[in-house]
């Protein structure tokens, strides 16, 4: 009988550093898994943000480059204005994207680059310690934050997705969760088609995911689940906020 | 190939072509904007690649990331473009990727001028971004050193995989002068593929290559830091470069100054020795490695009475006159800065004025 469920050859066989109930893994694996199906492991270049992925590269099974905080849209510029023929994605959360990485990541979605941004938005700062991110939810706490987000001084947290996608050029801006098998499965579809898109030489593709972070929010891997749900999706919906192919059609 | 007449900025983007480099990122700043407005039509009628970036610092970081792919890459900008370019740099230097930039220095500090100086030695040549790091500095004198420079600088870059900066003052940007292009392309080198993220299937090993200057294991960065030293002493040792002028015979006074400001006191030079006086000048054309040996020898001479670093800043290259001259004789230092340039008079009599006393 032979395996129905393997390790993807774009990962490596590695232990990885990420907390219990994170879902860095699982993202993780959905790249992975595109990238095998694709068969493009041999001319794909990662870009690892400063963040909790900033080790990505050592866990994925193909060409790194490492970021300062934010500017991973820029480097994956370089690399794909200089050498079209690879395959480009960076990796980038909340805090490197949002924050630090506005300014690199409009303009480069703005300019139509033709590389592919996995955004995971876990509401927090992971890496540095649980700070308060501009995706963080209004009254949540975080430790700059020990009263929770106040609007009123912070104002309300960004939404990604729907920024981008108020910009004419971007081609595919979606936003997917991995907190439940259903979810999960968009997601690969979304990946998939982002990592397509890019192949075809269509468009800038950036698939948000929002994802959980446990240790920061101060909760089980099953509370972190269900906060997720019930205080974040409704906010961050999900969905396909822009196709190439609606685009094309208008 | 015969002479054409070029202003510098202009100059200085045709040298990058025919070094072989055809990849070009860079946000307008004066007084440079001329190399980006000349590559902009350039590059595509050589199939290069011409981005304006939405700042400096993702200019940075598109120089990063081509340069990490293994592409042959380069930037222009100006003191306060520098200084956002100054945390990629870091980042690029840790990482060990080769790159070219040209500050077409104006003055500072702050929003400062517009007008040439030489204010950002410190920046270019102890430093600038975070870290223990050097870049290779050359100072251009003239617009055909400029085009030189940024010919040689792509195979030292490449050599010694780190970032060389070529540092001009807002003149040799601006100025025109007559150059000729010398017609042999830089070959690029066979190694990228050991290093660079050219892709998986470009490697027979087939494994991944890593460009990055994160090192969480203390002892790991020490090594790190350790090779990158390692790199700098030889360039100390193997790449210095200078001019040495009126060092032959007798000379009263050593002059150490680079760029325009070395082509004011070569002026100054030639009506003192009209009148008698006998004047020197070590010119530094590398500014790191900086010319120690040359400058010590040259003010260890018997009737050499005062080492003089002229500069259009506030002192800074003094320190490293100082540096190599050892005690050898008094070391002492003119300049301006703010967009004046002295005039040969102006050094002639600080010179006769160092004398005198």
């Amino acid at each position: 009988m032979g395996k129905t469920f393997t390790r993807p050859e774009a990962l490596r066989d590695q232990p990885t550093h990420y907390c219990p109930g994170c879902t860095h893994g699982v993202i993780h694996r959905l790249v992975a898994e595109v990238i095998d199906e694709l068969g493009i492991q041999g001319r794909t270049v990662g870009i690892a943000p400063v963040g909790c992925a900033v080790l990505a590269y050592n866990y994925f099974n193909v060409d790194f480059q490492e970021a300062a905080h934010g500017r991973a849209p820029a480097m994956a510029t370089g690399i794909k204005r200089v050498r079209p023929d690879l395959v480009v994605f960076t990796y980038q959360g909340d805090g490197d994207l949002a924050s630090i990485g506005m300014g690199e990541i409009v303009h480069a979605a703005n300019r139509g680059e033709k590389f592919t941004t996995i955004f995971v938005n876990n509401a927090v700062y992971g890496m540095t310690g649980g700070q308060m991110a501009p995706t963080t939810m209004p009254d949540q706490r975080t430790t700059t934050s020990p009263f929770g987000r106040d609007v009123q001084a912070v104002g309300m947290p960004i939404k990604m997705a729907e920024l981008l996608a108020a910009l004419q050029t971007p081609g595919y801006i979606t936003r997917q969760s991995v907190i439940k098998p259903k979810y999960i499965n968009r997601a690969k579809k979304a990946i998939h088609k982002a990592f397509s898109y890019q192949l075809e030489g269509r468009c800038f593709s950036f698939v948000e995911v929002v994802s959980t972070c446990p240790t920061n929010w101060g909760m089980t891997p099953l509370e972190a689940i269900e906060w997720t749900e019930k205080s974040l999706l409704p906010y961050y919906q999900l969905g396909d906020c822009k196709t190439p192919e609606a685009r094309e059609e208008v | 190939m015969s002479k054409v007449l070029m202003k510098g900025n202009e100059a200085i983007g045709e040298a990058a072509i025919r070094a072989g480099c055809l990849n070009y990122f860079a946000y307008p700043i004066t007084p440079q904007s001329e190399v980006a407005e000349y590559l902009s039509r350039r590059m595509p009628e050589v199939g290069g690649v011409f981005l304006q970036g939405e700042s400096e610092v993702a200019v940075g970081y598109m120089i990063f990331g081509a340069a990490g792919c293994g592409a042959r890459v380069f930037t222009t900008s100006s003191s306060p473009g520098i200084s956002l370019m100054s945390e990629a740099l870091s980042y690029i230097t840790c990482a060990q990727c080769p790159a070219v930039f040209v500050n077409i220095m104006r003055g500072g500090p702050g929003l400062g001028g517009i007008l040439p100086s030489q204010g950002d030695y410190f920046q270019a040549t102890k430093g600038g971004g975070h870290g223990d790091y050097r870049l290779f500095v050359m100072a251009p004198a003239s617009v055909q050193e400029a085009v030189e420079m940024v010919m040689e600088a792509f195979p030292i870059a490449e050599k010694y995989r780190n970032p060389v900066m070529i540092l001009g003052d807002g003149l040799i940007g601006q100025m025109m002068e007559p150059v000729e292009f010398p017609d042999s392309l830089v070959s690029e080198p066979s190694n990228k593929d050991e290093w660079a993220t050219t892709g998986m299937e470009n490697r027979s090993d087939n494994t991944p290559n890593l460009v990055k200057s994160l090192f969480l294991d203390p002892v790991q960065l020490n090594s790190h830091n350790l090779l990158l030293k390692d790199k700098y002493a030889r360039m100390k040792r193997k790449e210095v470069r200078y001019e040495a002028y009126n060092t032959d015979g007798d000379y009263r006074a050593l002059i150490v100054s680079y760029g325009t400001m070395s082509r004011v006191c070569r002026t100054a030079i030639d009506f003192m020795k009209e009148e008698g006086l006998e004047i020197a000048m070590i010119r530094p054309k590398t500014l790191f490695p900086f010319p120690e040996e040359a400058i010590r020898e040259a003010a260890e001479k018997d009737s050499c009475r005062v080492a003089i670093s002229i500069e259009m800043s506030m002192g800074q290259m003094v320190e490293d006159v100082e540096r190599s001259v050892r005690g050898g004789c008094p070391v002492e230092w003119y300049g301006k800065c703010g967009g004046e340039v002295p005039t040969p008079e102006e050094v002639m009599e600080v010179v006769r004025g160092m004398l005198d006393t």
